[in-house]
């Protein structure tokens, strides 16, 4: 694309008037179809390869819808999401399945993403297994090994494990794969404050480390301001803000990111967790 | 922080256990029983002496010593015809159990997974199959495909699969809601394997739950098929004909009647007790 727009860095992700509904059930009338809730209405933005995008705003803003959307869990109505050069919007499972490896998630709650009744090694494992990138024991252990866990959690439940432990077997399963893409969702929202930071940090570097594009959706502008490189704010399915982190907390552009920002909590999240 | 030092829990006796350990102690007993039928039985079960009828059990006055729960009405030894008709239940409650989960179950995999049509053809086939009243259309089903315990098997399939339909569809249900789904997509997995690899394995207690109570409603249905002499040819020992022999006689030999019916109501009590017990066992989290 010859744009005059064209961002510094290669965008990994090319989004362009991105459209997404659904069927308010709550108002169906009794005979007919429910009325449509626009979630996103009309979103254009690129996430530039390499770095760590924050996507922030109220619940219901549509950040998680986005999200979603990345990863292609929900297909738009309408509109272009081009990952790597090539129109994944309107994709079908069969033919989604092999860039899949390339798009992780780690989930907000890491009790309901880790089937129960599998060991850690197994959740580890298993996608890896299914993408011909391993899938072995040891395998596991290595990626268990890259976010901090000794051997010994290879065989226990999730349910046996902190809240923090969980959430690290999320990030082991999601960069098992050597992905291109990871969304983490609130992925430290459920979290104590300690453990937050920790996971944090360990997200950090491993997204430095394997040189991974990250979208970080969060509520919680203190935590962007410390992890990610850009910022995009949603209000009401629409881009309100956006730009690198420094330049948006400087100069916000509208009320809503004043107001997210006057929510941040003092005292604030110290700088050298991260280092 | 990391604790690296962990040793999995020892199984330990409790008092809860014994809801588990309790019916299982009686079904092993049965199946004991039952297995060893011919070593057990102190009698032909199908053995008549005239001579010896109606003798009561060992602890009333009158009773003979080689027949310890009396005889009936032709002087068959009930004891025999009880261990005798421990064989009969427990294959008919194995097998129908087994046959209606495994059909019962994978259509409410299916309804509750892949949901759209396939959810609303199996729910309408449920909702139909509930109006009928479930033994009236077991006996009708017998008297049509004939009788004996194919048919027997076969009648309580046909009729009870919707428990385990309905009961594992709201079950999927739940469990397809769940990110662990969604991480399954994200992490490669075709649809049918999320079902078999991911939500099985949460629903599958559910299912052993309800193969341990229909085992029980199978020994159920089979007495009362016997009793209205639609199972089995009623010479052949089932506490079913039992009971419906017994009937007749409650007045002068109530043994005849009643100690069929305790076997009955144990066994049938210790599936629907073993299942509960089962379950929670089963269950990761509640354990």
């Amino acid at each position: 694309m010859t744009d005059v727009m064209t961002p510094p860095q290669p965008a990994l992700f090319s989004i362009k008037d991105l459209h997404l509904s659904f069927p308010d059930r709550a108002h169906r009338p009794l005979f007919g179809t429910a009325p449509r809730i626009e979630v996103l209405k009309g979103l254009t933005l690129d996430l530039p390869e390499g770095r760590i995008t924050g996507i922030v705003g109220e619940s219901g803003s549509g950040k998680s819808t986005l999200g979603r959307v990345l990863v292609r869990l929900l297909a738009p109505d309408a509109g272009q999401v081009t990952f790597d050069g090539k129109d994944i919007g309107t994709l079908d499972e069969d033919a989604l399945r092999p860039l899949r490896r390339d798009l992780q998630m780690i989930f907000q709650d890491p009790m309901s993403s880790l089937n129960p009744r599998h060991k850690v090694w197994r959740i580890i494992a298993q996608p890896m297994k299914r993408y011909r990138r391993g899938g072995t024991r040891a395998d596991a252990l290595k990626a268990l090994e890259k976010v901090g866990l000794p051997e010994s959690f290879a065989d226990r439940y999730p349910h046996e494990l902190s809240g923090g432990q969980r959430q690290r077997v999320g990030i082991a399963r999601a960069i098992a794969l050597e992905p291109r893409f990871i969304l983490a969702d609130e992925i430290v929202s459920g979290l104590d404050v300690s453990s937050q930071a920790q996971v944090l940090s360990l997200l950090k570097t491993l997204a430095k480390d394997m040189g991974l594009t990250v979208a970080f959706i969060s509520h919680d502008l203190s935590v962007i301001r410390h992890l990610c490189d850009d910022v995009i704010v949603l209000n009401h399915g629409e881009i309100v803000d956006s730009g690198p982190v420094q330049t948006v907390f400087e100069h916000p552009k509208s009320d809503i990111t004043k107001a997210l920002l006057d929510a941040i909590p003092r005292p604030e999240i110290n700088d050298s967790w991260f280092d | 922080m990391v604790d690296a030092t962990y040793s999995p829990r020892p199984m330990r006796f409790k008092i809860r256990n014994l809801r588990l350990w309790l019916p299982l102690l009686w079904i092993v007993t049965l199946i004991i029983a039952a297995v060893f039928a011919p070593i057990f039985a102190p009698h032909d079960p199908l053995a008549q002496d005239l001579m010896l009828e109606r003798l009561p059990p060992f602890f009333i006055d009158g009773s003979e010593p080689g027949h310890l729960l009396g005889t009936d009405s032709l002087g068959r030894d009930v004891l025999s015809r009880m261990i005798y008709g421990a064989r009969i239940a427990l294959f008919v409650s194995v097998i129908a159990a087994f046959s209606t989960g495994i059909f019962g179950s994978t259509l409410g995999l299916i309804a509750g997974y892949y949901g759209g049509w396939w959810d609303r053809v199996i729910s309408r086939l449920v909702d139909i199959w509930m109006a009928f009243p479930p033994v009236l259309f077991a006996v009708l089903l017998v008297a049509v495909i004939g009788t004996g315990l194919t048919s027997v098997i076969f009648a309580i399939a046909l009729i009870d699969w919707t428990r385990f339909a309905r009961v594992i569809r709201a079950e999927t249900m739940v469990q397809a809601q769940m990110d662990y789904v969604d991480s399954a997509r994200i992490g490669g997995a075709r649809r049918m394997a999320t079902l078999l690899s991911e939500i099985l394995p949460n629903v599958l207690p559910s299912i052993i739950a309800l193969l341990a109570l229909e085992m029980g409603i199978a020994v159920i249905v089979e007495a009362i098929l016997s009793f209205v002499n639609l199972s089995i040819s009623s010479d052949d020992p089932t506490w079913g004909s039992m009971i419906s022999e017994g009937r007749g006689a409650i007045h002068f030999a109530w043994w005849v009647l009643l100690f069929p019916l305790i076997a009955l109501f144990l066994t049938v009590l210790s599936f629907s007790t073993l299942g509960e017990g089962l379950k929670k066992q089963f269950d990761p989290v509640l354990k």
